[in-house]
């Protein structure tokens, strides 16, 4: 037993290469650049991911119209287009195809291929699990066929339509999102508070009231409810999105929606029947209908049409949302919209235009892609592939970085920076990142209901501190939500204040500290977020003399009760996804998907509309600017610091300069050999 | 014996049964979910997810599936990493883990059992005295601190060794001897305490008065039965290491399956961890069944009871 034990023990342990050089020797003779990547990738569809190490990986295999500049933000070179032309005002653009460009499988690239891909994205199927279909509402009617706007799509496309659409619009064809049915729940009329009774008022004449149990039902018959009711109910729905039997209803009652008094009485039938033959013709797929928006000229000419002017458009063409995905290939591994369940993306099986092409990829393992043949400038790409390791542990990465297995890291934990620093001078890399850490907080409860408390919560952070002491990173302390780039000029309104934090919160009622609720800080249970949450709950106690509870869940539960609302101050980031301000403000608009505050304001969505159709670019940032400063007048996010980058990086490997949205093209980059 | 094949059998299939229904309602219970993503999931988007995984159905529903889909062979698709089938997810991790596995089995084996029997011999010697402390120290330093300590003092200095990956046939051995040293903690304990059990049997006691050597009493008579409660041990012990081990996993970039069971509590990802504690009291209870029928081998007594 013991005697055979021990020899295969010997066995096993004989049973290794004798490989001497280090795996970047080898890699740097094979010309081939290995990367960490944090995490398995959740998947290479550039319609279905949403992450930064996807994107690593896309970027290498597929190509949109423009390609990033490797040394230059806001400069855009020639990818899937060669050249391109915008109308005057910015709203419509003309991309000449690259007549080279092919897809890996020599297959020719083509604007067919461009408007199947913003077709696929857009489609409006709940199916469809696409997280970033936004990304295409800067084209024109992309919203409204995403989000099925029955009444656009219908009236506003029409040329013999007999209203303008300027004016039907202000009908309630989304939904009043002010009413929420569910909050009703257990109330009665009679307790409804005034900011409540506010809301649904326009939808009650003198005197009316209604019962809130039926109208916070779980199932609500429409002839169960009088006609009040059947106001509240209809409007909080909106024309849009009204079943078929109630659009029928609707046809007998029209009063019973709000139409304004500028849309005649014909021109409300004429809209609900539109809706309701929509609906017997089985819901047909709106595309032709909707005209979103893009047009293939010919093979080589693609037609963008924006909702407004965009003078940044070639900026957000090199995001991976814009790619092309192939057209005969996803057809033959599925519908359009097969979403995770196509196989389509495996190995073996896809085929994408950029630089690289998908050579091998093993779960929790490596991702490698390899020179694409077929590539309109293959002569550029130097590297013969890249090598993606999907590496959790940060801290084992940077000892691989160290024993040569690495070329290029994807970060640096924040305690190994000063050992960085001292042990590799010359490969840390610390550079701005357009990306903001911030608190979001719940507006919609008591204490932080109340803007002054927010603003103290927020001037009470040692923004500079966390920088310095905790991160180490470089980053800067965040005076608002749009970190500093380019022409804008952040609006600056939050630095570190204790005084007037202590008189705010003085001012906003709550004397006593020890009088104030309890307050939870929900975080994730990751070692850096305890660190920082720690720090905050430090400075509140120090400045404010509030004690705030750390509530550490792990990442589902944390989103969750972000999306829920279920939370005091909760911390979060965001990283722009494009070089303007609109990516980090548009989200803060009402129910905004990753809102999540529970704060809106007209003002600033205003400001933000006035912005969409500005064309020259000094305004439109002035704009934006002023918006920020609405944002941040009632803090309904308290910012933290701006991030950078910080990751090492060998230094054989070339033409890798620093870009504020970290997006290198890897068509451009070298290794360098000695 | 074939009763014992039989009846362990049996026992298996209700163990695993209770231990599926166990964890079927327990990851539901637990808070979060599955399709929460850093952008915001809209409600009609949350239905169609849960349709397509029929999700939206009453619990006792999902569990009749559950078990009807497993019947047929389906173990359904992971709801974290979509597109993929927890079949393949293991398929393709367990060859890794159990090539670990098994090697760091053999190289606890291979230190443990010799450290034990040393243990025995010298009983309150200063070599069953160190022994014991490295035993002990095998059992209190978890791996997350020996895992580095080797990349750091081995791998680095060593250009043969990397640090951590799963590329070239040496990356198996840091990972190996970090696993191996639980193992050989317990089965040094459990050895030298089954060892000095026998060592002071009658038997043995009349072998050493009519002169036999030494080292013959302990291969010939002592060894078989002292290696029981290490035998018994084995059993369970082969099950989890060949199943992986996160911390491991991560600290040494290994694609085993170990990483699976941790991720997929985390993501709420129903399928892949009903699969998995499936497949894992599938591999326990054949473990056991094996170290059953090794003990039956070994212990005279029991093969004829």
């Amino acid at each position: 037993m013991l005697r055979t034990t021990s020899l295969l023990t010997l066995a096993s342990l004989a049973f290794v290469s004798c490989e001497t050089r280090s795996d970047v020797e080898i890699a740097n003779e094979e010309n081939i650049l290995i990367v960490g990547n944090s995490n398995e990738p959740k998947g290479l569809d550039p319609h279905l991911v949403s992450g930064v190490l996807e994107s690593n990986i896309i970027r290498a295999l597929f190509e949109g119209l423009c390609v990033e500049d490797p040394a230059k933000d806001s400069s855009s070179l020639p990818g899937a287009a060669i050249r391109w032309e915008p109308s005057e005002d910015f709203t419509e653009w003309i991309f000449h195809l690259n007549p080279k460009a092919k897809w890996s499988d020599g297959v020719p690239v083509t604007a067919h291929d461009f408007t199947f891909s913003y077709q696929r994205l857009l489609s409006p199927d709940p199916n469809w699990p696409a997280k970033y279909a936004e990304m295409l509402y800067f084209l024109d009617n992309g919203e409204a066929y995403h989000r099925s706007q029955f009444g656009k799509i219908f009236c506003k496309n029409d040329p013999d339509f007999p209203l303008d659409w300027e004016i039907l619009k202000e009908a309630n064809f989304t939904g009043d999102k002010k009413i929420k049915l569910d909050s009703f729940a257990d109330k009665k009329f009679s307790d409804l508070k005034e900011a409540e009774l506010e809301k649904i008022k326009p939808y009650l004449k003198e005197g009316e009231t209604v019962d809130l149990t039926k109208l916070s039902a779980e199932e609500i018959k429409l002839a169960d409810l009088s006609d009040p009711e059947k106001r509240i109910y209809l409007n909080s729905i909106g024309i849009d999105k009204l079943d078929k039997d109630q659009l029928v209803f609707l046809k007998t009652q029209p009063d019973l929606i709000d139409w304004t008094d500028a849309v005649p009485a014909d021109v409300r039938q004429l809209v609900i029947d539109r809706i309701i033959a929509h609906h017997e013709a089985g819901k047909p797929n709106l595309w032709e209908k909707a005209k979103v928006g893009v047009t293939a000229v010919d093979d080589f000419t693609l037609k963008l049409n924006l909702r407004g002017p965009v003078p940044f458009l070639a900026e957000i063409t090199k995001h991976y949302t814009w790619y092309p995905v192939p057209k005969h290939v996803v057809l033959s591994h599925g519908e359009m919209n097969t979403a995770f369940s196509s196989p389509w993306t495996r190995p073996g099986n896809i085929v994408s235009n950029g630089p690289f092409q998908l050579k091998t990829w093993r779960t929790n393992h490596l991702i490698e892609v390899e020179k694409n043949p077929h590539y309109w400038d293959h002569d550029t790409v130097s590297l013969s592939g890249i090598r993606y390791i999907p590496i959790k542990n940060y801290y084992t990465e940077t000892r691989m970085f160290g024993d040569d297995q690495l070329h290029l890291t994807y970060t640096v934990p924040s305690e190994l920076i000063p050992m960085a620093k001292e042990k590799y001078p010359n490969e840390l890399r610390q550079e701005d990142y357009v990306g903001v850490r911030f608190l979001r907080v719940n507006t919609k409860n008591s204490p932080f209901d109340n803007p002054k408390v927010r603003r103290a919560f927020a001037l009470a952070i040692d923004q500079k501190s966390i920088c310095e002491k905790i991160l180490q990173g470089g980053q800067k302390p965040a005076s608002g939500i749009v970190p500093p780039f380019g022409e804008y000029e952040p609006p600056g309104v939050i630095h570190f204040d204790p005084e007037k934090a202590k008189a705010l919160l003085a001012e906003s009622g709550y004397e006593s500290t020890s009088s104030f609720p309890d307050i939870d800080l929900l975080t994730t249970n990751s070692d850096s977020g305890l660190r920082e949450a720690e720090a905050l709950q430090a400075m509140w106690q120090e400045n404010l003399g509030i004690k705030v509870r750390i509530m550490q869940r792990e990442w589902t539960t944390y989103l969750q009760k972000q999306y829920d609302k279920d939370y005091d101050l909760c911390v979060g980031g965001w990283i722009g996804d494009y070089l303007d301000p609109t990516t980090f403000l548009e989200m803060w608009v009402t129910d905004g998907g990753n809102n999540n505050t529970g704060w809106g304001s007209d003002e600033f969505e205003d400001l933000l509309t006035k912005a969409e159709n500005t064309a020259d670019v000094p305004t439109r940032m002035k704009i934006l600017s002023q918006a920020e400063r609405r944002l941040l007048q009632d803090t309904p996010v308290l910012p933290i610091y701006w991030y950078t980058t910080n990751y090492l990086i060998r230094p054989e490997v070339k033409n890798w300069s620093p870009l504020l949205l970290n997006n290198h093209p890897f068509k451009f980059v070298k290794i360098e050999k000695p | 014996m074939l009763r014992v094949i039989l009846s362990r059998l049996l026992q298996t299939i209700v163990v695993v049964f209770l231990l599926v229904t166990f964890t079927f309602f327990a990851v539901r219970a637990i808070p979060g979910n599955p399709f929460a993503a850093e952008k915001a999931t809209s409600p009609e988007e949350q239905a169609a997810l849960e349709a397509y995984y029929g999700l939206d159905k009453p619990l006792p529903i999902q569990y009749l599936n559950y078990w009807g889909n497993v019947i047929q062979g389906d173990f359904g698709d992971s709801l974290a990493m979509k597109g993929r089938k927890v079949s393949t997810l293991i398929s393709e991790s367990f060859p890794v883990s159990l090539k670990l596995g098994i090697l760091s089995l053999f190289l606890g084996m291979g230190i443990g059992i010799p450290l034990g029997i040393i243990a025995a011999l010298f009983h309150n010697k200063w070599q069953d005295y160190s022994a014991m402390v490295i035993a002990m120290a095998g059992i209190c330093i978890v791996a997350f601190v020996l895992g580095p300590i080797f990349q750091l003092l081995i791998a680095k200095p060593l250009s043969l060794l990397n640090v951590a990956g799963w590329n070239r046939g040496s990356d198996i051995i840091l990972p190996a001897i970090t696993l191996c040293f639980g193992v050989a903690a317990y089965l040094a304990r459990l050895t030298r305490g089954g060892m000095l059990d026998v060592l002071s049997q009658d038997y043995i006691r009349t072998a050493r008065a009519k002169g036999v050597p030494t080292m013959q009493i302990i291969t010939k008579h002592a060894m078989r039965p002292a290696l029981m409660p290490a035998v018994t041990f084995l059993g369970p012990a082969f099950a989890a290491i060949i199943t992986g081990s996160f911390v491991v996993e991560n600290i040494f970039l290994v694609p085993g399956m170990g990483q699976h069971f941790v991720l997929g509590i985390t993501s709420k990802d129903y399928n892949l961890v009903l699969g998995l504690v499936l497949f894992y009291g599938i591999l326990m209870g054949i473990a056991n069944l094996l170290s059953d029928i090794a003990l039956i081998f070994m212990d005279p007594k029991l093969r004829n009871s």
